[in-house]
């Protein structure tokens, strides 16, 4: 079966706190080697996503399977596979670094013999070898976000889980957590959640958009700078201008009437035909009023998937998913 | 075994905070004073108890006072001791550590109340060692006070177990403080109530915790005192497991 490598696996995800649905008909699929990004505004689910796909809320329905098992039938086989960092990571104030990462390593059920290398392992991935003697009370927050990642992989879990894993993190701090989750994106599997957008486009292989608990966006981060580079000019004529003869020009891709004097012409990013289009324009006489490029950031695409007519926005999206 | 492993480290934490030292330390200096005053009062009224027929010997006069008056401590102490159990690693967020290993509610909850029972064992032990010592210069009951010393036992364990229910439903762990607290005290006093009414007074003395330890104070071993109190026990750590388990459904 090539499902061989599909870690994680979420059906139909409901999840309501109330009447209020957080989660509302969520899917999503994690491979072997992937890093899923999961993004949102605040308040959007991701933090419910996470902690439910964790095991530390129960869904109100769908299906969740890590590695195959059922999270609800069978919580300790399942959890066996997962590394779970929370928004605000897990820490004994009171412990060393080294007396709490071996606690964690003893609660993931490795055997006293292997506690020491898992222990060395995970504070040498995190940065954190000269740490070991202190006390987490005393690290800076950019320490502590290292400890609590090194509690959710000393296991070296199948699935990582990161609630906003860079939050409140200086730049520099910020640039070695992403360069380690990069890494532990090839052995693991690794879910992201973050409403910074730069941070998805640096890390991860796939994005989800959430929006108010439903996912508005799911693409592979291949797909998703395709959309982003497909950029297009939007002419705007006194006349109107002929689409048939505006898409026969060299390096034009596509021509949309936006209305009958507007026109959108797509094109391919590397061959802008501004230059030839605003020629052909003049030469015929339509009066050119407006040549304006049009690129579309993940900022852009983030904003209209989530503000704009929501109807359209997801409607837009299910198409491209289908 | 990771109702161990968290037991240990439930132990450890309350070592590593002044809290367990201090209270630990009081304990036994009250318990110590209590002890001498005892003593002291036997040695004054010996003279006397030794010309009577059945008077009560040094077990009575002065160990079993000790336990009695050890209780009433415990329940001021237990509530504090066991307050933060759960309701701080809610608080601060560390309990999800616990949540999303591969650990049952089950271990969760046994873990902890291990871990809190073997501290207020070493409690006890301290407090046995004063009566105890008294072998040195007398003759001591030792069915008498091995009845006394589990008597106690069994009256922290179910403290402790109360306590613990009480620090799954609340996030502030001085809110299951007062609450376990409150609802031990109630337990303790229950067989006040209702003594004049034949049909309820059985009911009243049977919920009450003091009534079953005075029995076991006294040397008698009752199997439905030990009952009792197994039951009591068993009841709120199911309770508790319960109580964690739902935390995951709702918020």
């Amino acid at each position: 079966m090539s499902n061989n490598d599909l870690l994680v696996k979420v059906e139909n995800l409901y999840r309501y706190y109330d009447d209020h649905c957080a989660v509302q008909n969520l899917n999503c699929e994690l491979r072997k080697g992937e890093i899923l990004g999961f993004l949102g505004p605040n308040g959007a689910g991701k933090s419910t996503t996470m902690q439910i796909l964790s095991g530390n809320l129960a869904p109100s329905a769908g299906q969740i399977l890590i590695n195959g098992v059922d999270i609800l039938d069978e919580p300790k086989r399942a959890k066996a596979n997962i590394g779970y960092l929370p928004e605000q990571p897990p820490l004994y104030v009171d412990l060393t670094v080294d007396e709490y990462l071996t606690y964690c390593a003893a609660l993931n059920r490795l055997p006293r013999s292997k506690l020491q290398a898992a222990r060395d392992l995970a504070k040498e991935r995190c940065g954190l070898k000269d740490m070991g003697h202190k006390l987490i009370g005393n690290l800076s927050k950019g320490y502590r976000q290292r400890v609590g990642i090194a509690q959710a992989i000393i296991h070296s879990p199948a699935v990582v889980i990161l609630d906003e894993p860079t939050v409140g993190l200086d730049p520099i701090q910020i640039r070695e957590i992403r360069a380690l989750i990069v890494e532990l994106g090839q052995e693991h599997g690794v879910i992201l959640s973050t409403h910074i957008l730069p941070e998805v486009q640096t890390v991860c292989s796939r994005v989800q958009i959430i929006h108010k608990g439903r996912l508005v966006f799911n693409d592979t981060l291949t797909g998703l700078t395709q959309r982003m580079q497909s950029t297009s000019l939007v002419l705007a004529c006194r006349q109107t201008p002929e689409q048939a003869v505006i898409k026969t020009l060299p390096g034009v891709h596509d021509v949309q009437p936006l209305d009958s004097h507007h026109l959108r012409v797509h094109f391919n990013a590397d061959n802008n035909p501004a230059e030839i289009v605003a020629a052909e324009v003049l030469k015929r006489g339509w009066g050119l009023l407006e040549l304006t490029p049009e690129h579309k950031s993940l900022e852009q695409i983030f904003v209209d998937l989530t503000t704009a007519d929501e109807t359209g926005g997801a409607t837009a999206v299910q198409e491209r998913a289908a | 075994m990771m109702v161990f492993t968290i037991a240990g480290r439930e132990l450890r934490h309350l070592f590593l905070s002044p809290l367990a030292w201090c209270v630990l330390a009081i304990i036994q200096f009250i318990i110590a004073w209590m002890f001498l005053v005892q003593v002291d009062n036997f040695l004054k009224y010996a003279p006397t108890l030794a010309g009577m027929a059945s008077a009560p010997g040094v077990t009575d006069a002065v160990a079993a006072p000790i336990f009695s008056t050890a209780s009433v401590v415990m329940l001021l102490v237990v509530p504090i001791m066991s307050m933060r159990l759960i309701a701080e690693e809610r608080r601060s967020g560390t309990l999800s550590l616990l949540l999303s290993a591969p650990v049952s509610m089950t271990e969760i909850v046994l873990g902890k109340y291990l871990g809190l029972l073997i501290f207020l064992l070493i409690m006890l032990g301290l407090i046995t060692l004063m009566p105890l010592s008294l072998a040195i210069g007398t003759h001591l009951d030792y069915g008498k006070l091995f009845a006394g010393v589990l008597g106690l036992a069994l009256v922290v364990g179910a403290f402790a177990a109360a306590g613990l229910f009480m620090s799954t439903l609340t996030k502030q762990p001085v809110v299951a403080a007062v609450s376990s607290f409150g609802l031990l005290l109630l337990l303790w006093i229950i067989s006040w109530a209702g003594s004049g009414d034949a049909r309820f007074s059985p009911t009243f003395h049977y919920l009450s915790l003091l009534d079953h330890y005075a029995s076991l104070l006294r040397g008698s071993f009752n199997t439905t005192d030990v009952l009792y109190y197994v039951l009591f026990i068993i009841t709120f750590l199911v309770l508790s497991i319960r109580r964690l388990d739902a935390y995951r459904l709702q918020h």
